[in-house]
This record gives structure tokens, sequence and C-alpha cells, in this order.
């Protein structure tokens, strides 16, 4: 992918990550013969409307059946294709879960599944639309990768890493909706499954991953203003995880873990997980969306309503620090 | 191959899928003896066992085409085997893909379908499905798939051998209906005797020149062995030494 500047990232941030995802798509196609983008009629709504213009050999909708959309592209990454799936989060994790069990866990067929509008990005879409639980459900899959990028620019890293260098299949989970703040404002060096220190700290850990990583870094600074150094880092890789972030378990007293899933099953239970099979003594607080279905509105309003901003996610962490000491 | 397949299901010691391997198994042997484009390093014709459980049909086929020897054959369902009651995916082997779940073989031959055409590559794709498989609704989101990508290099068979797991199927599931069903979905649609090999040749060489196929192969669970006939027992069933010495009376 082209190296980017500040104005590529303002711009491609106003764009938001599902028109970004056809942008990039229409770039990687360039260099890749072997390239095939499937839909079950969301293609539209994937930011694909000039691809399928410009290369319509390699774009295929199926109609609306994601369950036969996994066995078709399994089909063509048999034969050698370089495979990748759209649809929304909910469809493609749990409507077509088993066919991603059988053809791509099972069977290693390497296809890239990119789950769209997931966590509450849907807004009044409502929750039969929202991702809140396909972290826990497609990590439970063994030889799946997941993947949730930052930023449209981490989008186009982690999309033509996928694509150049096979990693066997995987799901990348694309949250944020157009405006959604960036964290890369240039370019920067992007490595499949490690995690990225954004900021040195010392008081405390906070692992983040998808629409969360821009929020963490402004309740960074609020923090810091009130004298609480943390150190921030972007889990764009979740399955599989870094050692690196295993061996930074132990570094910390206190550790949060943001992100735009579900309590049960996302980024707070990977590391739970971790924690407790490494001994580490750590305060574990989770910042997620809760084990129900909540309301709908505007996304916006929605991260507010679940305390994922910036502002409160600093409050929520001064309260859970001052808890501990007393 | 039947007694292939009943020496491995005896060897085993395990209940095995036998009934459901006994309808297709004329069916294979023509697939694997006569039609299919067989190479192990670069296949040109695929084969897809959607209903995984008559694993043994196929089984036996590739053993008698010298892909799976005696030794590796006669660890079937034992502890730690590949060799179970469902494929597991083995290009050595010549088994082309892991199934077990049923309804999934066929949109996964429709890829396969698709990239034979984008690359311009002869050969056919060959899917089994079993009629009671056909009350998943996956088979027909990949019959419409189907049809809308004019997939004339896709054969579906459909082993009607009239039951399921749990009994009898209901007669709207049975091979006139069918018939109807995949006909109503587009499909170049033949029905033949799946036991009559004479007749299995010449339909399955058939080729529409723009629709995919279906061959509705009417069968008998557990052709060949007088007790097994439509004897539902025999869906999942074991055999001892005793069933076994009456059943090669049979053959």
């Amino acid at each position: 992918m082209k190296i980017f500047d500040e104005k590529d990232s303002r711009q491609w941030s106003r764009m938001g990550p599902r028109a970004m995802f056809g942008q990039f798509m229409l770039e990687i196609a360039k260099d890749n013969e072997n390239l095939m983008v499937l839909s079950a009629d969301l293609g539209r709504s994937s930011g694909l409307d000039r691809f399928k213009s410009m290369y319509p050999n390699k774009y295929l909708s199926v109609g609306i059946s994601e369950q036969n959309l996994i066995g078709v592209a399994a089909g063509l990454a048999k034969e050698g294709f370089k495979v990748f799936v759209t649809s929304f989060a909910p469809f493609l994790s749990m409507r077509a879960s088993e066919q991603v069990r059988m053809n791509l866990g099972y069977m290693k067929l390497p296809v890239n599944l990119v789950a769209l509008g997931s966590g509450v990005s849907m807004g009044y879409l409502g929750n039969s639309h929202f991702g809140l639980e396909d972290i826990a459900v497609m990590r439970s899959i063994p030889n799946l990768n997941i993947s949730s990028p930052a930023d449209c620019g981490e989008i186009g890293k982690m999309l033509s890493d996928y694509c150049v260098n096979n990693h066997g299949p995987s799901y990348i989970r694309l949250t944020g909706i157009p405006g959604s703040p960036s964290v890369y404002k240039s370019n920067y060096d992007y490595t499949f499954g490690e995690p990225i220190t954004l900021k040195k700290g010392k008081d405390l850990l906070i692992l983040a991953t998808g629409s969360m990583v821009a929020q963490s870094l402004i309740a960074g600074k609020a923090l810091s203003e009130n004298g609480i150094d943390a150190e921030i880092v972007n889990v764009h890789t979740l399955k599989p995880i870094s050692e690196k972030i295993v061996e930074k378990l132990n570094k910390f007293e206190n550790i949060v873990t943001i992100e735009e899933h579900s309590i049960v099953g996302g980024l707070h239970s990977i590391i739970a997980e971790k924690i407790v099979s490494k001994f580490s003594k750590a305060n574990l607080f989770p910042i997620a969306l809760p084990d129900r279905f909540g309301p709908t509105g505007t996304y916006n309003y929605l991260l507010e309503y679940h305390g994922l901003i910036g502002k409160k996610i600093a409050i929520n962490i001064l309260n859970f620090l001052k808890k501990n000491k007393s | 191959m039947r007694k292939v397949l009943l020496d491995v299901s005896l060897n085993c010691g395990e209940p095995a899928h036998i009934g459901g391997a006994l309808s297709i198994i004329d069916i294979m042997a023509t697939l694997y003896g006569n039609i299919l484009k067989l190479d192990i390093i670069k296949p040109i014709d695929r084969f897809i066992l959607s209903k995984g459980h008559g694993f043994l049909g196929l089984l036996s086929a590739l053993h008698c085409k010298g892909y799976i020897q005696k030794d590796e054959l006669m660890k079937f369902q034992t502890n730690g085997s590949e060799l179970i009651a469902h494929p597991i995916v083995n290009p050595k082997f010549g088994i082309e893909s892991s199934n077990g779940s049923l309804g999934q073989g066929l949109s996964f031959g429709v890829g396969i379908a698709i990239a034979y055409k984008k690359k311009k590559k002869d050969g056919s794709i060959f899917v089994l499905v079993g009629d009671g498989e056909c009350y998943e609704g996956a088979i027909w989101e990949a019959a419409i798939a189907a049809t809308e990508s004019n997939l004339n290099n896709l054969t579906a068979i459909i082993d009607c051998n009239g039951f399921q797991n749990d009994g009898a199927i209901n007669k709207n599931m049975n091979s006139d209906e069918l018939k109807a069903k995949w006909q109503g979905f587009g499909w170049n649609t033949i029905v033949c005797d799946g036991h009559n090999i004479s007749e299995l040749l010449k339909v399955l060489k058939v080729k529409s020149s723009n629709k995919p196929n279906v061959i509705i192969a009417k069968t008998i669970k557990g052709k060949g062995v007088n007790f097994m006939e439509n004897n539902n027992d025999w869906h999942h069933g074991r055999l001892t030494q005793k069933l076994f010495d009456e059943a090669i009376k049979d053959l």
C-alpha cells in the first residue's frame, strides 16, 4: 500500500472504514491477478461499487446467502484464488459460523473475512446488525486469525498484508464510521500480529482494539492531566495474541482493556485468561459493551451511552485506580 | 468394493455408517472406475462427498484405486486415525474436502466450479448429496448460485435411498419430488437407477450446455446385503463376525 501522509489520513477518516475498504481493494486488485472479492448482496454497503465496475471478473455476488458465500469462497481459495469476503459482522460470524468452522478453520483454506460495521456502528439498524459477539464466536474456531484495525490507514495496511502474505484464514473486524478519529496521521510500520505501543507509560497499561484505540489516546491525555502516566497499546490482532502483550501483563499493577465488543469473549476475556494462566497479580478493569442487547441510536450516542468515549474512559479509569488504592 | 467396506467395518469393531455407504457404492465405483479424470498432484476432475457419512463408500473407492494402501485403510476408525466416519481433507489420499456437517459440500463445489470457469480449466466437479441432506437450506442457496453462474461443469448426485437418521424420509422428499424441486431451481435434471452401472456411465457423462447438472439416483440403503437393505438399523451399525460372514455370502 502507498505511503500515506496527514492529508490522506484526514481524508480516509472522513470517508470511513467501509468506503475505504472498497478503495483499498481497488488498489490491491491492480497487483493481484488472482484476487476475488465476494459479497452476499452487500457490495454497495461495502464500498465496492467502483470495484465492481472496474474489475467485474474479480467480483462475485452470490445473493443473500451467507452460508453459501463462505462455501463458494472456500472453493475459490482451494483453486488458488486470494479471496476476500464481505458482509456485516453478525452475518459472517454467526449466520455462517459453521461454514467458517468447516471450510476455513478445519480445512485451513485461506479466505479473508472482512466484517463490516462491527460493534455498534450500524446505529439505528439495531442489534440485529451489531457485531457484539463476533470476536467471541470467531476466536473459538481453531486456525482463524482475528484482527481489528484501529483506523482506516491500518485497514489498508492490514488488507494488503493479508493479501500478499498468506497468514491462513482470517477474520478482519471493522469498527467505526465516517468521521471516527484516526490513530495514525502518517505512515508507520505494521507487522502482522505485532501489537503497537503508541505511548509509553509507567502507571497503567491500556490495551485497546479497533475503534477504541483512538479513544484510548484521548483518554490517555486526560489521564496525563490528572498525573497518571498510561502505556497505550494498539492490539490490532487478537488471535494469535502476541507474546509481547503477555510479557507486559507482569509489568503493570493495573491493566485496562477497551473494546467495542461484548464483555464476553473478546479482548477482556483474552487478557483475563492470560493473567490467570501467568499467575499475574494485576488488577484488570474491562471497558466493553455489556452482556445484553442495548438501545439503538446514532453511533456517537451509543459510544457515549456505553462509556466508550475518551473522556468517560478516563473518568472510569480514575475511579478504578482510586478504588484499588483504597 | 462392498467387501472392502465390510472388511473395514468389521476390523474397526466400532459402529459405522454402512447403509448409506452401500447405497452410493455403485455410484462411487462408476465415478472412480471410469468417469473421474484423476491426478493426485494436479487434480482434473474433483469429487466432493457432501454427505460425509457415506465415507466408507469413498474410502473403498480410493483403496481400490490405489490411493489408500491396505495398512492405512485398516486404521479406519482406530484411535488417532485420519480415516474416520467423515472425510478429512488429504491430498495424498485423494480426499478433496472435510465434511460431516451436512449441507455444505455443494457450495464448496460451486466455488471450485466457478474457479475452473475463471481459469478456463477443463474438468468436472461432482458433489454427492444425500436425499435427507436436501432438507438443509444451504443446499438450496448453493442450487441458486450454481444456476446463476451457469455452472455446466458441476454435477450434483442425489443419493435417493429414502432414509435418514431417524427412519424413512417423508414422501415430500422422494425422487419425484426432488426431481421437481431441482428442475424448479433450473438444473438439468436426470433421474436414474443408482445401482445400474451402464445407466450411471451414461448419465454421469451428461453435461448441459449452460446449466448445472443433477442426477437423482434412486438407490437402496444397504444395497447388496440382504439383511441391511432398507433396514435403517444399518444407518450406523456395528458389524460382528457372524453378521459379516452372513453379509459376505450375499455379495
